[in-house]
């Protein structure tokens, strides 16, 4: 079976039949999310057997005519990533989503299917799409699913996040058009592969890996371009931030890594990635302040998001270099990428804990959450746990991506990346543990329950934590399957 | 003299400009959804120039369908912002994102 075109599939199929479906959609994330889980595994398996890129020409069309799938082990790793955050989101929902519900508006338990099942589909299209246009038209149906379900609840609020949102995503995918234009008029080709040999260190190649950088930095939200995160991902419903902040501006970092790495290494110059590097290095610090300072929990935790999506920046400068400057020659990559992940799980996690604290007490302020710990002791651990691989504290997928990334900084002699590197993880130690402290100090009056949260939802955000944890304690499986088709610029370097 | 694909070209970046400028100077948000399509529509233009290039006299397809698929895209994305702002002007009475409505400018009636 072509798992690849499957995993894409599969889906949007459920997008399509969802709708029909109306109020009955939710009953059908019971064949989706494990049929799609399941396909997942098995494209993970199918690349980890076979050891090689898994490619798939659509219709029989070879490119640069027809449009290719690829699945290596970057890509494989990402959708299955996606596949476990989705279903334990969607899981999440299934209590919450479902009508008649009382508080919500019957629009949005039927809408948040469809739209939770095309951003599935369009995530496993971005990170197993070949062609930079076709990559294009995935990033835009990301938009199309993620937008919406910033503005599920029809608060008034979140119609101005939504919009900013838009905006930005907008402006970032014409401005990656515009690139897409330029290479194809300079190459007449759009398949990476065939990209990666066709181009050269010339203008139009310049102007288009800038254009396209800019616009995927938009969507990435790297400051200075992240204006539009925090309140989009903190006004969306629990079950919404977490697979936004966890998994959608995952895809728009990993179209810039593919784009770097595998369409346009013989372009990149080291002063870009230094850049790179430098905004994140920004992101970092100024994101874990702002996270620092917030008084509620959410834009908390969606302000640690924009801090944690600096450290995937680092990527640039660190990956590759002359071998005996770095005895891990591929450290940086297998770091930055095991970041993404166990941040994904971490902070789906974080975010659905900040959800049922949130549905349970009334509020999120965090100054008012002293002694929550006592009554949802299984939600408080999970974002306790979730905030260990934040931190980078062993033993987390956290703590071996960052130790992967300060040995490399360190041991190829750019020290100065390692710097805001573990600054920054002191500064999450302190916003992790501003939250943790009077949630478990017992306060003289516990805080009150609103309603009581059952174990089963508080279970899933555990799940999620432990998996981010887990991440750290089996370090090799993840790697032997990253070096699938590992592009030769993760270990030689980019320029 | 320069050619027709060379001349669309230009055009296409202008209109880019253009789009650009309206984008991040204009506050009402009805103006900037019109200056996306701004960009959009330079965007086409310069992809039509590049399939004239590619192929002088007949036109190079794969430029063509990009831009069919771009501006279906473009459509979906118009109508959902369009949709949120009637939802956000419904809702708060204001068509822009910042709370304060902006001083009007010279000669210029309520944006948006």
């Amino acid at each position: 079976m072509p798992w690849v075109v499957m995993a894409v599939a599969l889906p949007f199929a459920g997008m399509l039949l969802a709708l029909p479906l109306g109020r009955h959609a939710h009953r059908l994330a019971w064949a989706v999310l494990p049929s799609g889980l399941a396909v997942s595994v098995l494209l993970v398996v199918q690349v980890w057997r076979g050891g090689e890129t898994v490619a798939y020409a659509i219709g029989g069309f070879a490119p640069p005519l027809g449009i290719a799938l690829r699945a290596d082990g970057l890509s494989a790793l990402l959708v299955l990533t996606t596949a476990l955050v989705v279903c334990a989101t969607g899981l999440f929902a299934l209590a919450e989503f479902r009508p008649p519900s009382a508080e919500r508006e019957a629009r949005a338990s039927v809408l948040f299917w469809p739209l939770l099942f095309a951003l599935w589909g369009a995530l496993n299209a971005a990170f197993l799409g070949g062609d930079l246009f076709n990559l294009y038209v995935a990033l835009e149906l990301l938009t199309l699913a993620a937008v919406p379900l910033v503005s599920l609840e029809g608060k008034p609020e979140t119609f101005a996040a939504a919009l900013r949102y838009l905006l930005f995503a907008l402006l970032g995918s014409v401005l990656y058009l515009v690139g897409v234009a330029l290479l194809y008029g300079a190459y007449g080709t759009l398949d990476i592969a065939l990209l990666a040999g066709a181009a050269r260190s010339e203008p139009a190649a310049w102007a288009a890996g800038a254009l396209m950088t800019a616009g995927l930095l938009a969507k990435t939200a790297l400051f200075p371009l992240h204006l539009w995160l925090p309140p989009a991902h903190a006004g969306a419903p629990a079950a919404a931030s977490a697979v936004l902040s966890g998994l959608v501006v995952k895809a728009s970092f990993y179209l810039l890594v593919r784009l770097w790495f595998d369409a346009l290494p013989a372009v990149a110059h080291p002063e870009a990635a230094t850049l790179l590097a430098a905004l994140g290095t920004a992101a970092i610090l100024f994101g874990s302040v702002l996270a620092l300072r917030q008084e509620r929990l959410k834009l908390a935790v969606a302000y640690s998001t924009m801090a944690q999506l600096g450290y995937l920046f680092l990527m640039f400068p660190l990956t590759g270099g002359p071998t005996e400057a770095q005895p891990w020659s591929a450290g940086a990559w297998n770091g930055g990428i095991l970041h993404a992940i166990s941040h994904a799980f971490a902070k789906s996690a974080m975010f659905l804990a900040a959800g049922l604290i949130l549905e349970a007490v009334g509020h999120d302020r965090i100054a008012g959450l002293g002694g929550i710990g006592r009554a949802l002791p299984m939600t408080v651990f999970a974002f306790g746990l979730a905030g260990l691989s934040l931190m980078g504290l062993p033993p987390s997928g956290g703590f071996i991506a960052k130790w992967l990334l300060v040995t490399t900084a360190l041991a190829s002699g750019q020290w100065w990346w390692a710097v805001p590197m573990l600054a920054g993880g002191l500064l999450a130690a302190g916003y992790v543990f501003r939250v943790l402290n009077p949630a478990l100090a017992g306060a003289d009056e516990p805080v009150a329950l609103r309603r009581p949260v059952p174990r089963r939802r508080q279970a899933i955000p555990l799940v999620l934590a432990l998996l981010s944890v887990l991440l750290g304690l089996l370090p090799l499986g993840p790697y032997r399957l990253l070096w699938v088709g590992r592009p030769t610029a993760a270990e030689e370097g980019l320029g | 003299m320069t050619d027709a694909a060379t001349l669309y070209g230009l055009c296409g970046a202008a209109l880019v400009g253009i789009g650009l400028y309206g984008l991040i100077v204009q506050a009402p948000l009805l103006r900037k959804i019109l200056a996306f399509n701004l960009i959009g529509s330079g965007v086409f233009l310069l992809l039509g120039a590049i399939a004239e290039r590619a192929a002088p006299g007949r036109g190079d397809p794969v430029p063509h369908a990009l831009i069919i698929t771009g501006i279906v895209v473009a459509l979906s994305a118009t109508a959902l912002a369009v949709a949120l702002l009637l939802r956000l002007a419904g809702a708060t009475g204001r068509s822009t994102l910042s709370p304060e409505p902006p001083p009007p400018a010279p000669g210029e009636r309520n944006g948006g």
